[in-house]
């Protein structure tokens, strides 16, 4: 109707990359309760078509807003700043020997004496480092000048490629514990 | 067939505007019909007061039909034509049921939409049709106890169930005339009838070990909000196995090498069920029974039992550790367990489950009950009974959906446990020029072969502008609802041209093929089918025109200005006008002019609606 709406204006919330997970829970769960299809079963069609699309819409801004690396990704955008996933050449050596190292050490749990406490310890690792990197991300976004942007667009690449290995590290552990 | 109040939570409700909602559990071994008396679920029994309903259809030569126990009791005779356990065929094909080890041996066929027919002396029937004459028998004992038909129907499913089981469920729903309000996952149902008992708030962990199905579901309830995190499963796992696993056990100890006929291996797989049902109890049973020209006698400990079924436990733990991956919560965080289903009564499933989450499962309602009375409830309110109900139950999707690429590869779109309902686009675009024309294979599955995955259907895009090669945009939108059923649209971007979209379902009927099943169910009554749909036409008409006034006098004012208010009204006029006559033509083109035209009114008032849910929630609020 009036300004096009972003997936903080739909919360309420400002469009800052630092957000209380657990206040967006509560607002999610506001939303859903006047939004979603079954508060509308005894609507008009048209009206419950409209409801299921806003729920949709809510669902996919909940799942933006929640995740640290789409969050940051949806936030440049808003800033003109379009960032590519799963491109590897731009990124920084010291972040690629980090990488590696951290990959090596997967690949080795399985010669480890205790490989799950190894591969926990691991994971401990990874998610302290996705962390740092989250507080970072917040510093560059207050900053929010265009250096500090562009930074903030390479720290995103960076950020997948953590989580991914992250993903990683878990599904390593899940074959140990099934094991 | 009546008309549906409007009124919007949290207004009160006419005195006489009270409604029927009934919660439908259509199991793989039995199925049961609850209803809310007095503000409590409760489930209806039949004239000999069993609840119960045995998930068993048969087909007599004369054109008959039985449902329930008289089919178990005729099964032993009559395997071909006694059908059991036929939900586990709900949207599969033939190559399914050759796979289905724990199936009794029917003769069958590929149906023309793909799903399999079963060979009965009343001819070829789809498991859709079976399972209608399961929920009609259910509908006709609530008819029966509640004076009335039902104004609504949730009907439950597996939480693991793919779009075609669902659909196939939906379509067995439409088959036997029953107003479907919702697909419910069944976790999700046990979950609601513990909450609202118990009043719990946290996270809770359904674990439902069915005949022939298993699920796990970990939500989060707070203040009413029952939000699925993750759910997971096996559709292909169950009781029945169990008693599969004890038919070998006692064809090895007899030294049976030959595989028995039909008949043998139902009263050895009835035997079977008997001696797993006295194991929950006894510590030992005594097996004789008398099949195929012999008598097989032995015993069995529950400690042979429980070697005999540990894998299949195992295989259920597995599952379960993996929904409190996908969840993101350790074991250690999960509030409460829930069992259901009458699997859950065997005694080395109680034990790995408390094992496993390192607490007493709950029992306290009935485990073959329990999923029927929290779908009673969620039909209670969504019938309009529970007008200042706080429930809401958000479910996600089991499993991921996607296309089709290059190479056989499936290409994830929406990925599993994404919280529903979803829409997800995608953009395609020619490889030809002057191409008019594209098909989309659409999958649900986890893996990354296209023949390891589920094939849904294939989505024909026709009345594409004809252009260079590569110069059209196409967008595909995906969209999967709150009953965790899919749509799919499509639109040229660059012209604006609305795609034309033709599904074939790999495993499910067409509308045709529907019609057809609707005829011949109809073909008993004296009703007209053209009589029937314009009188169909005329509900539906009514119920907009009764929609749109509530809504109209209660935010027409407010959220329309004078002129998009007349106009509105005008084709109101133009339908009311419409509504006795016998036209169902111009009935049907009045109706759809009037949901158009009201488009944006109900958008504002959505927009409305966000606007009230965060009133008193201030911008800037969350900033830390």
């Amino acid at each position: 109707m009036s300004e096009p709406r972003t997936h903080f204006s739909l919360f309420s919330l400002p469009e800052t990359y630092q957000l209380d997970g657990e206040e967006l829970r509560e607002r999610y769960r506001a939303l859903q309760h006047s939004l979603h299809p079954d508060r509308h079963s005894s609507a008009d069609a048209t009206h419950k078509r409209m409801a299921l699309q806003y729920a949709a819409m809510v669902n996919d801004a909940y799942r933006v807003l929640r995740s640290p690396v789409e969050r940051a990704r949806y936030l440049l955008k808003l800033r003109g700043i379009e960032v590519e996933l799963n491109v590897g050449n731009q990124l920084d050596p010291c972040f690629l020997m980090r990488q590696m190292e951290l990959r090596e050490a997967l690949a080795e749990v399985h010669e480890s004496d205790a490989p799950q406490q190894a591969i926990e310890a691991l994971r401990r690792d990874i998610g302290e480092e996705l962390r740092e990197m989250e507080a970072v991300m917040a510093s560059q976004f207050a900053d929010g000048s265009a250096e500090k942007l562009r930074k903030a667009a390479r720290l995103v690449q960076e950020m997948q490629f953590m989580t991914k290995l992250a993903d990683e590290a878990e599904q390593i552990e899940a074959r140990f514990q099934e094991a | 067939m009546a008309l549906l109040q409007i009124s919007e939570p949290g207004q009160s409700p006419l005195p006489h505007a009270r409604r029927t909602g009934l919660g439908i559990d259509l199991g793989t071994t039995h199925s049961l019909v609850a209803v809310v008396v007095d503000g409590a679920p409760r489930t209806l029994a039949d004239e000999s007061g069993d609840a119960l309903l045995p998930s068993a259809v048969r087909y007599l030569a004369g054109g008959g039909v039985e449902v329930g126990r008289d089919v178990l009791r005729a099964a032993a005779a009559d395997p071909l034509n006694a059908l059991t356990s036929v939900k586990r065929l709900m949207g599969r094909g033939a190559d399914d049921l050759a796979a289905q080890r724990a199936l009794p041996a029917y003769e069958f066929s590929a149906g023309e939409g793909g799903m399999v027919l079963l060979h009965t002396a009343g001819g070829a029937k789809s498991p859709v049709e079976i399972s209608a004459e399961i929920l009609r028998t259910l509908a006709r004992r609530a008819e029966q106890a509640n004076g009335k038909k039902a104004d609504g129907v949730v009907i439950t499913v597996p939480a693991y169930f793919d779009d075609a089981q669902r659909q196939a469920t939906r379509d067995a729903a439409r088959i036997a005339g029953l107003p479907l309000l919702r697909l419910l996952n069944e976790p999700t149902a046990a979950a609601l009838a513990y909450g609202l008992d118990s009043g719990a708030e946290g996270l809770i962990a359904v674990y439902d070990l069915g005949g022939g199905t298993f699920d796990i579901s970990i939500l989060q309830l707070k203040r009413g909000v029952f939000e699925v995190l993750a759910t997971g499963g096996d559709s292909a796992l169950g009781g029945d196995d169990f008693d599969h696993a004890i038919v070998e056990w006692l064809r090895a100890q007899a030294g049976d090498a030959t595989p028995p006929d039909a008949a043998t291996r139902r009263t050895l797989l009835d035997a079977a069920r008997s001696a797993k049902q006295a194991l929950s109890t006894a510590e030992r049973v005594g097996i004789d029974v008398a099949a195929g020209g012999r008598r097989w006698r032995a015993e069995l400990d529950r400690a042979t039992f429980n070697g005999l079924i540990e894998p299949l436990v195992a295989r259920t733990l597995r599952s379960c550790r993996r929904a409190l991956r996908d969840a993101g919560v350790a074991v250690t965080a999960v509030d409460s367990v829930v069992l259901v289903g009458g699997s859950t009564r065997v005694p080395l499933v109680q034990s790995a489950v408390a094992d496993l989450f390192g607490r007493e499962p709950l029992t306290s309602i009935d485990p073959d009950r329990v999923v029927a009375l929290g779908a009673a409830i969620q039909a209670d309110i969504l019938v309009g009974n529970q007008q200042d109900s706080d429930t809401l139950l958000l479910d996600v999707i089991p499993l991921a959906l996607g296309l089709e690429t290059m190479g056989g590869l499936m290409e994830k779109i929406i990925p599993r446990n994404t919280t529903l309902p979803v829409t997800r686009a995608q953009d395609f675009t020619t490889y030809k020029d002057g191409q008019t024309a594209m098909s989309i294979h659409v999958l649900q599955g986890e893996r990354e072969l296209v023949s390891e995955c589920r094939s849904l259907g294939h989505f024909e895009l026709r009345g594409i502008p004809p252009m260079v090669a590569g110069a059209a945009r196409i967008r595909v939108t995906f969209q999967v609802d709150a009953d965790g059923l899919l749509s799919v649209s499509a639109r040229e971007q660059t012209r604006g041209v609305q795609a034309e979209i033709q599904v074939k379902p790999s495993y499910g009927l067409d509308e045709n093929q529907i019609a057809d099943m609707l005829r011949a169910s109809m073909e008993h009554a004296e009703d007209d089918v053209e009589a029937r749909a314009l009188r169909e036409q005329q509900v539906e008409a009514d119920q907009l025109l009764e929609a749109l006034g509530a809504a109209l006098a209660r935010d027409g004012e407010r959220l329309l200005d004078d002129a998009e208010r007349a106009a509105l009204e005008a084709e109101m006029d133009t339908l009311r006008g419409l509504r006795d006559g016998d036209d169902r033509q111009a009935l049907a083109e009045a109706f759809a002019r009037l949901g158009q035209a009201s488009e944006v009114f109900a958008q504002r008032r959505m927009d409305d609606s966000i606007r009230r849910a965060l009133a008193g929630r201030r911008v800037g609020e969350v900033e830390s």
